[in-house]
């Protein structure tokens, strides 16, 4: 019944093992008849193992209690991040409300945050983070933006006077099940976690599954590619739940999909090289917006359309967005530029989430001011 | 677009010393991608303007180092997944970064750019020449596929003598998990 924690490995290494406590006279005997020198390590393992349990329930009921509490340079799971979003909700009921649109394939609950002074169905700005779930760096930010309207709401005149007039709608986890399996299983996951009949393969990429040119070249039709768009435009719950929402709303104005890594804004489109008809105004928002981002660290961003900034894809969902009539379609590429990539060391979360909001501010006082 | 042999790019770039921000030197350079054969690795000549700088310190702290463990080094995950890297094993890293810069010079094509995006696993392999050699199983982040490629990849190092990748192969994609 010995318990080897250092296993014997030859003459002259030690040896470590656990010793039930019927075994304890028979083995101290055997080793005394043999010559061989022991010490204790640990007189009593079970205390040891009841001290450690104690310590670990008192700590988990040391979630942070408050919004202010919680630590934003740090990674956290998902159930640490659906209770953030009771805090922050519980903290200004006034100003923030959860909604569940949908649900994942395995049926975890899709929330987007509304930041909201008021009215009815005003026009709203949509942001999402985590679409491809082992971008975490870009969630980390969802959480810190979440924290920031609630901070500035009122002390910061550009936000304040969105606020006046717009809604803001945050989906921080847009890919839960893929975000869990980045945590459980393969921290490089990116798709969704869809099954599909006659493959062994799971998972289809949410960023080729709207219906904007849907199965054009930029995605790929084979199961096991990263890039595959699906079965079909919309089938995966996690794109269908925010298509529904925006067709539902009927009055976004402005839809920023969060991404990392590149360092990059991007307009429409993926799909062709055709320019959207608000190329120009496109074009001179990602200007300032970038400028405005690198302004807080130097951090350098590249801007331009999707197909000729960074490669050719269809499906995506900012096409859609755009198609649908949604001018001010953007998608950010954040930190960094493949030093660490997916793998964003958390110090760097917070940087990020401040130089990101500046541009994000740039696009969402566009919009404002230029209402249509 | 040069008849009958490939594309052909001049570029003008500054290096940037990734741990040292403030040290850049300027470099030229010609890559020649070659028509059809996907097989053969591109053509790169290239000139730095001025010096590089001088790392033997740093180089022979980490030789000795390692020449001096009693245990074969081994390690996993590096970065792990909230991006840490521990200071002993920086120089692993850096190794593994430029190591696998050959193995994606061999394997890049107009349509490829890929990064380093982890070293899941490197094995120190004892040697009885005053090499170091390390076992690398690495993932590549192909940017237009978006995939990860696990690839193995053998690396010779010694302070003097610089770097080799002796062996290198292409992973099946399960092979990481």
């Amino acid at each position: 019944q010995l318990d080897f924690w250092l296993s014997p490995r030859g003459p002259g290494y030690p040896v470590d093992v656990r010793v039930p406590f019927p075994s304890l006279q028979p083995l101290k005997a055997h080793l005394e008849a043999n010559g061989i020198s022991y010490s204790i390590m640990i007189e009593d393992v079970q205390a040891l193992v009841d001290h450690e349990r104690t310590e670990m329930l008192r700590s988990r009921r040391r979630l942070p209690l408050s919004t202010n509490t919680f630590d934003y340079a740090a990674y956290h799971s998902l159930d640490e991040i659906y209770t953030f979003m009771d805090l922050l909700v519980a903290e200004n009921p006034n100003l923030v409300s959860k909604l569940e649109i949908g649900r994942s394939t395995e049926n975890r609950p899709l929330y987007v945050l509304k930041f909201s002074k008021g009215g009815t169905n005003r026009p709203a700005i949509w942001i999402d983070t985590g679409i491809h779930s082992r971008e975490w760096v870009t969630q980390a930010s969802g959480v810190w933006f979440a924290k920031k309207i609630l901070l500035d709401h009122e002390k910061d005149e550009g936000l304040a006077s969105i606020l006046d007039t717009m809604d803001i709608f945050l989906e921080i986890v847009t890919n839960p099940d893929g975000f869990v399996f980045t945590q459980t299983q393969n921290r490089m996951w990116r798709k969704t976690r869809s099954t599909h009949s006659g493959s062994t393969c799971i998972g289809v990429d949410p960023n080729r599954n709207w219906d904007a040119n849907f199965g054009g070249p930029g995605a790929s039709r084979n199961p096991c590619s990263e890039t595959y768009h699906g079965p079909y435009a919309n089938s995966e719950p996690e794109v269908k739940a925010i298509v529904d929402f925006v067709n539902n709303h009927g009055n976004i104005k402005a839809f920023v999909s969060i991404h990392s890594y590149s360092q990059l804004l991007l307009y429409p489109y993926g799909y062709t090289r055709t320019p959207v008809p608000d190329q120009k105004e496109l074009h001179q928002i990602s200007e300032k917006a970038v400028a405005a981002l690198s302004s807080l660290y130097g951090t350098n961003y590249k801007y331009g359309s999707i197909i000729t900034t960074i490669y050719q894809a269809s499906g995506g969902t900012i096409d859609w967005t755009y198609n649908q009539g949604i001018k001010y379609s953007f998608t950010f590429e954040l930190r960094d530029t493949g030093r660490y990539g997916f793998l964003l060391p958390a110090k760097q979360i917070v940087p990020t989430a401040q130089e990101t909001w500046l541009a994000l501010k740039v696009i969402m006082l566009h919009a404002r001011d230029h209402p249509y | 677009d040069i008849d009958d042999v490939g594309h052909k790019y001049h570029l003008e770039l500054v290096l940037e010393d990734v741990l040292d921000k403030d040290s850049t030197v300027n470099c030229t350079a010609e890559v020649l991608y070659h028509l059809g054969n996907k097989n053969i690795a591109p053509d790169v000549q290239f000139t730095i303007e001025g010096e590089l700088k001088n790392t033997d310190e740093a180089d022979n702290m980490f030789y000795n180092r390692i020449k001096s463990l009693e245990k074969e080094l081994v390690a996993e995950n590096i970065p792990d997944s909230h991006g840490n890297v521990s200071p002993e094993m920086e120089p692993i890293h850096l190794l593994a970064w430029v190591a696998s810069g050959y193995v994606i010079w061999q394997n890049s094509t107009e349509n490829t750019k890929f990064q380093l995006a982890q070293i899941k696993h490197v094995k120190q392999v004892k040697r009885s020449d005053e090499y170091l050699e390390f076992d690398y199983m690495i993932l590549l982040h192909e940017m237009v596929s978006q995939e990860i490629i696990p690839w193995q990849m053998t690396v010779l190092w010694h302070p003097q003598h610089g770097v080799q990748v002796t062996q290198d192969s292409r992973q099946p994609k399960h092979a990481s998990e």
